[in-house]
């Protein structure tokens, strides 16, 4: 007697085989009708005329990986076999150049999902005298194409957000320069909102060029920070401590009008704290403390 | 057991941390100091701390202390050198020394302790 387990995958096997070779026949038979009906499918999501121009290599592509795991007898239900990585990575790049060009998330997908169309019509046409197979195959096939449009979106979204990252690594890195205005007097002008991550980066730059430069005195301008709230009070005090930790002194200037109100009404504590309202109100008082004495000579 | 020099300069009295400060060596020197301080009347103590990499609660609890100590027992501290990293792992566990003076190396602290002798003594 035989092992029903054993007939049970060797039947799915030889299925599996037939569909494989039906789908491969679907693909091959007339690959350019397929390719141009499943583009005007595409087409219909949108017209983005950089994917446009993009889109009848991209399907050649796809429709060529699509065959090589094909005829490597991939299993149609498991997409995350090794025998479609190729047709894994080839939807990455898609979904990555798609991304990069500005197509939304639908787009990229829907362009994967319009294959459905020319597949099923080449399915029934081989299949219409044996209904039940039919539906077989087209469940196999929807299966797969919906996998593969779900990963194109994942992609997709990976890409999307790896972009986000490196922008907000960029932004961070390009808004806190630390300056130095006279000898011995370094300045720190703050653009943007300040966020624990920021803070923490300015202070370690400026703590640093402090120990480079021997400078007695920083100045932190904060006339680019939008809104100071208690949280950004308390990173601010944090710096002027550290600050004067380390045998330097701090000035805080650009502190606007709305920002002086707000500080006062949160009754956030700033003694001990020097604050200017401009940059240049700090900078004389910085050159007075170190002694040096501006004078213009009568003309 | 390691012990940390005290050494003095006029009337004050000058520690140069070189070694990593182990508990029981930032005890120590807490002793030593205000023995020397009541021994020497010094006015002013600088403590050098340019090497020092790594703080813990600990040895920044032993700083204040040591502050504390010698303003009690009439000289004025100035710590002296702080590691930017140091400087912002004390902010972050809360010490921010209060009452310690600070400056940026040596040179300036010894400046700064000259001052303030001046102007005690002139008062």
């Amino acid at each position: 007697m035989k092992d029903p387990t054993r007939t049970f995958a060797e039947a799915h096997w030889i299925r599996m085989k037939q569909e494989n070779a039906l789908f491969d026949d679907v693909l091959k038979t007339e690959p350019e009708a397929l390719l141009k009906s499943w583009l005007i499918e595409a087409a219909q999501s949108g017209d983005n005329v950089a994917i446009a121009r993009t889109a009848p290599h991209d399907a050649q592509e796809l429709l060529g990986s699509l065959q090589e795991a094909l005829r490597a007898d991939a299993d149609l239900a498991r997409f995350d076999d090794a025998a479609w990585g190729r047709t894994r990575s080839v939807l990455s790049e898609l979904s990555q150049s798609r991304a990069a060009q500005g197509a939304s998330a639908g787009e990229t997908s829907y362009f994967v999902l319009a294959i459905k169309k020319p597949l099923f019509a080449g399915l029934r046409q081989r299949l219409a005298a044996d209904p039940e197979r039919a539906f077989d195959a087209l469940w196999a096939a929807s299966t797969l194409v919906d996998r593969m449009a779900q990963w194109t979106a994942t992609t997709y979204q990976r890409s999307r957000e790896s972009v986000i990252q490196r922008q907000q690594q960029e932004l961070l890195e390009l808004s806190t320069p630390v300056v130095k205005l006279w000898d011995g007097v370094l300045a720190a002008p703050m653009i943007g909102t300040l966020d624990s991550s920021r803070t923490q980066l300015v202070m370690e730059s400026l703590l640093q060029r402090i120990v480079e430069t021997g400078s007695e005195l920083a100045i932190i301008d904060i006339t680019g920070v939008p809104t100071v709230d208690t949280l950004v009070a308390q990173h601010l005090l944090k710096t002027v401590t550290a600050i004067r930790l380390m045998g330097a002194d701090c000035i805080i200037s650009g502190i606007r009008p709305q920002i002086a109100q707000t500080i006062v009404q949160l009754g956030i504590d700033l003694q001990g704290i020097v604050t200017k309202a401009t940059l240049a109100d700090a900078l004389s008082l910085a050159l007075r403390k170190g002694g040096w004495v501006i004078s213009r000579p009568a003309r | 057991m390691d012990r940390i020099p005290i050494l003095k300069m006029g009337r004050c009295l000058l520690v140069t941390i070189q070694v990593d400060l182990l508990d029981q060596t930032a005890l120590a020197l807490q002793d030593d100091l205000a023995e020397r301080i009541s021994a020497t009347a010094a006015q002013g103590v600088l403590i050098d701390i340019s090497a020092l990499e790594i703080v813990d609660s600990f040895v920044g609890r032993i700083l204040a202390s040591i502050s504390g100590i010698a303003a009690i027992m009439g000289a004025t501290l100035v710590v002296v050198g702080m590691q930017p990293a140091v400087a912002i792992t004390l902010v972050e566990l809360g010490l921010s020394l209060d009452g310690v003076r600070t400056a940026l190396d040596v040179e300036r602290g010894m400046a700064l302790l000259q001052a303030g002798e001046r102007s005690h003594g002139g008062a």
